[in-house]
């Protein structure tokens, strides 16, 4: 049964101001029209140019649900790809990455391509003379994805040539890229320290929703948070606090300090919390970072740059960053009720190792599989999947902190524990769904 | 459920009887969840390693699935009994089969011995049931006259794939 497929209308019902349908969340029909509508005209993250440094790397991911490269050409520029191979869609690379050498070619009949995805050759092609082959959509080779932005080495892509171009759409919140690339001395990252990568029963929105939820933390974390902090006040009395409980321990913070701590929205569905503080604030200083920033940037600069304590930003559709522990975290669509999350950390090029150390001990205490803050965080998302096949009720309420003249504000601090950011991604959610329908 | 509690060593070295009983009974402490015993078996300055990477050697600078120490073990037992552990209700249950120990390396000058031990463990809850491979690496010394785990290192044979819950301990 087609529901929504054609019907912008249909879709645009399914969110209200202050309460969206749950099929955005369980229908199977609108997950494949956000896979063919909504990702394709939106910039999405396909990796950091740190995974590519020579030509002909190459790492492999996905546009929704898509297969997409992402490749370093002869010439030094990232190219982003679609991994099929123009004959029979065969995947064409055997590793998620490595090196392909100056042409990628096909382990199933030999077509070989150049690593700016034109056809390089094919095997007998005398087969092809006066077949008109020229005309063919295997003609032109691997496809490449147009449209690519390369912002201080995060690389995005976007599928469709409608939509917004690079600037229009991340407008005001690359700032928080920008903070997280200035951390480092030199200003550069590089992915370090591996990819952890947790399999949720649930849709992907949850996961996105999430980031900017400060109304759970103290109440589904209490179990892993709350614990901490219980266990931590029976060390005796003088006990150098241990990184790890510095970590997981601000999770406990009351509503006042996620109300005070701010949320900013951005254009389509951007927006952070942690305007003022957050709970990355009161890490202990890492022995030797400042002065190195301080000699780079100088006193009042390096102190601006650390003085930002953004919690979590997301980036429509489906990213998320810290800027001050510098972790990448994405929501890899699979099914409307199965999401791939994967969190990635990258190393500030010429800073001390153990802030490398505490963003990794981070990423294994709250993002891995086996972390106790995880285990909290999944067991709502996957409980919300289940709840929302009742009837009883078909609405999902983003109500709090409503105000009806929201939707045309932006760039504004709002209270922390607003639902804003969630309204305001499904008001992009129907800006980019719809778009061109 | 009953196991006779832990016998003291009879000799300053143990046997390697001793370490292998030692190994099993950890296995059998976590399926029966007596984690307090569990944790018993554990030095203070103990690490519990469960790597990400194939090879792993580095647990600081490369990221792991765990890589915890006393204080986080307790904490994860402390979570378990919680009122408000929604992710435990209903608990969850293990089972693990282990290959016999092997004894790799047995040096009683330095205390220490190391064992090598390959598993499954099934971790279950609710209608779902996932089962794990896995060689696990015990480093063991003897502190007043009883075995400790210095370093236990857990290495899945997918360690690099997408998990969903593991919520016990392999």
């Amino acid at each position: 049964m087609t529901r929504y497929a054609g019907n912008a209308a249909a879709l645009r019902a399914l969110v209200r101001e202050q309460e969206v349908h749950r099929d955005v969340y369980v229908s199977e029909e609108v997950f494949q029209l956000e896979m063919a509508h909504m990702f394709p005209n939106s910039w999405v993250y396909v990796g950091h140019d740190s995974q590519v440094p020579n030509p002909g790397d190459y790492y492999g991911t996905t546009i929704g649900t898509q297969p997409v490269l992402l490749v370093r050409h002869t010439d030094g520029k990232v190219h982003v790809l679609h991994n099929r191979c123009p004959h029979k869609g065969t995947r064409i690379t055997s590793e998620t990455c490595g090196n392909t050498g100056k042409f990628f070619r096909c382990p199933y009949h030999a077509w070989s391509f150049k690593t700016d995805g034109s056809l390089l050759a094919i095997p007998l092609k005398k087969g092809y003379e006066n077949t008109g082959f020229e005309q063919s959509h295997a003609a032109p080779g691997m496809a490449p994805v147009r449209h690519v932005r390369n912002y201080r080495g995060f690389v995005f892509a976007k599928i469709n040539d409608g939509g917004l171009d690079f600037e229009e759409f991340f407008g005001e919140s690359l700032s928080s890229f920008d903070n997280m690339v200035d951390r480092s001395p030199v200003g550069q990252l590089k992915v370090a320290g591996g990819v952890l990568r947790y399999m949720h029963n649930c849709n992907w929105k949850m996961l996105v929703e999430n980031q900017t939820d400060t109304c759970h933390p103290m109440v589904a974390h209490e179990s892993s948070a709350g614990t901490v902090v219980e266990v931590w006040k029976k060390a005796p009395p003088g006990t150098k606090k241990p990184m790890a409980v510095e970590i997981i321990a601000p999770f406990m913070s009351p509503y006042e300090f996620f109300e005070n701590m701010g949320i900013r929205i951005w254009d389509n569905g951007h927006g952070h919390t942690g305007v003022h503080h957050s709970i990355h604030s009161d890490y202990s200083a890492v022995p030797g970072y400042f002065d190195k920033m301080t000699a780079a940037y100088g006193e009042a600069r390096a102190k601006a740059i650390l003085d930002e304590n953004r919690h979590n930003t997301v980036y429509f559709p489906n990213i998320m960053i810290k800027g001050p522990i510098q972790l990448l975290r994405q929501f890899k669509p699979i099914a409307a009720n199965k999401t791939l999350v994967e969190s990635w950390t990258f190393q500030l090029v010429d800073a001390p190792d153990m802030l490398l150390e505490r963003t990794l001990m981070y990423n294994r205490l709250i993002n891995a599989p086996t972390s106790i803050v995880g285990h909290d965080d999944l067991e709502m998302y996957e409980r919300a999947q289940e709840g929302l096949h009742s009837n009883g009720n078909e609405w999902v309420n983003l109500q709090r902190l409503y105000s009806p003249d929201e939707a045309e504000q932006t760039n504004v601090a709002v209270n922390g524990t607003s639902e804003w950011p969630m309204r305001h991604q499904f008001r992009a959610w129907t800006k980019f769904m719809t778009m061109g329908m | 459920m009953s196991m006779v509690a832990e016998a003291p060593l009879k000799n300053a070295v143990p046997t390697d009887q001793e370490l292998i009983d030692f190994v099993v009974r950890e296995a059998r402490l976590i399926d029966q969840q007596r984690f307090d015993e569990w944790l018993d078996m554990y030095a203070d300055d103990a690490f519990y390693w469960m790597p990400l990477e194939w090879n792993q050697t580095d647990p600081r600078l490369t990221c792991s699935l765990m890589y915890e120490d006393k204080l986080l073990l307790s904490i994860r037992v402390e979570r378990l009994k919680g009122a408000r552990t929604f992710s435990q209700k209903p608990k969850s249950r293990c089972h693990h089969v282990l290959q016999t120990p092997q004894v790799d390396s047995r040096d009683a000058a330095a205390n220490s011995y190391v064992t090598w031990t390959p598993i499954h463990y099934v971790e279950t809850r609710l209608d779902e049931q996932a089962l794990y491979a896995a060689w696990v690496t015990h480093h063991l010394s003897v502190e007043n006259g009883k075995l400790k785990i210095k370093l236990k290192r857990v290495d899945l044979i997918n360690c690099d794939a997408a998990f969903g819950n593991i919520q016990l301990f392999m």
